[in-house]
């Protein structure tokens, strides 16, 4: 096994800002004269290398735009076949959709997180209930 | 610093949240990296052996399938390890890529059944709803202990 000093992470960094690009985050990566490997993708990036070297990149990016730039390591390096799409024939990689479906909460998330920061109270909301059934049936029946 | 259990277990605004409040998110991410990037057998798609399933024993019945047993034997010692958790329920994409449902239902069970602090909120469609979520998410976290950074990189 490896030690924790040699240990290899991906990290998938998600932009969701309106201030800081994908690829400020990547030049900013390149900027940080380490040896990481980045991919830049559709949402954002992917940083691979020694643990340390990747977080410390990660912060330097997260700190461009704190609470709209999310981060979640990854499981898989770039590129591994066992994922990448160029050798399994096209379509979106496993665990895409889930992302892609997460990347659409995020400008929402990152407004709340801004909220959060500033203290700014939360309002009431009314709890909103699932239809219910009988609701339903009247519906289906009010139509014959 | 405490390790907090997500649900839906590859979550990334969960697992950025929780490192976000200064604790250590289980997710699946790292326990899939354990599994590919080990030195060993090599068996594609993952390091999957027949190891796993019997693993899934300690979480699952026998007659459950091997493949819930299998993603068991994944989950189950993640949520032996967590120390707080977080469900989110109300997340349809939870069920595609991520595992079955059966095995989402038995990981929810086994987070319930230890006794740990654990937060359970629903996936947010609006900016009022979101905004709870987040306020919710973050006092819980600020509410669970914060010591021993020392010792942590």
């Amino acid at each position: 096994m490896s030690g924790k000093e040699d240990d290899v992470i991906t990290k998938i960094v998600v932009i969701s800002s309106d201030s800081v690009l994908p690829i400020d985050a990547a030049m900013k990566i390149y900027e940080s004269e380490t040896s990481i490997v980045i991919k830049e993708t559709c949402f954002g990036t992917m940083v691979t290398g020694p643990r340390k070297d990747v977080n410390r990149v990660i912060q330097e990016v997260v700190d461009l735009d704190r609470n709209h730039i999310f981060v979640k390591e990854r499981g898989f390096p770039p590129g591994d076949e066992r994922r990448c799409r160029a050798s399994r024939g096209g379509g979106p990689r496993p665990g895409f959709h889930y992302l892609r479906e997460e990347v659409q909460m995020l400008p929402m998330i990152g407004r709340a997180l801004d909220d959060y920061e500033k203290k700014v109270p939360l309002k009431k909301t009314p709890e909103k209930k699932k239809f219910e059934i009988e609701q339903l049936e009247d519906i289906i029946r009010s139509d014959l | 610093m405490v390790k907090v259990i997500i649900y839906p277990t590859n979550s990334l605004i969960l697992s950025d949240l929780v490192e976000r409040f200064g604790h250590t998110p289980i997710a699946m991410m790292a326990k899939i990296k354990e599994k590919v990037s080990t030195v060993g057998v090599d068996s594609p798609p993952l390091n999957i052996t027949p190891e796993e399933p019997k693993m899934g024993l300690k979480y699952a019945a026998v007659e459950v399938p091997a493949g819930v047993r299998g993603r068991m034997a994944i989950v189950g010692p993640m949520i032996d390890e967590a120390e707080a958790a977080i469900i989110v329920n109300e997340s349809p994409m939870a069920f595609g890529c991520m595992g079955c449902a059966r095995t989402n239902e038995l990981t929810k069970f086994l987070i319930r059944q230890r006794d740990m602090p654990i937060l359970e909120v629903d996936y947010p469609k609006g900016d009022d709803e979101a905004r709870e979520f987040v306020y919710k998410i973050g006092e819980f976290l600020k509410s669970l202990p914060k010591d021993e950074k020392e010792g942590e990189e």
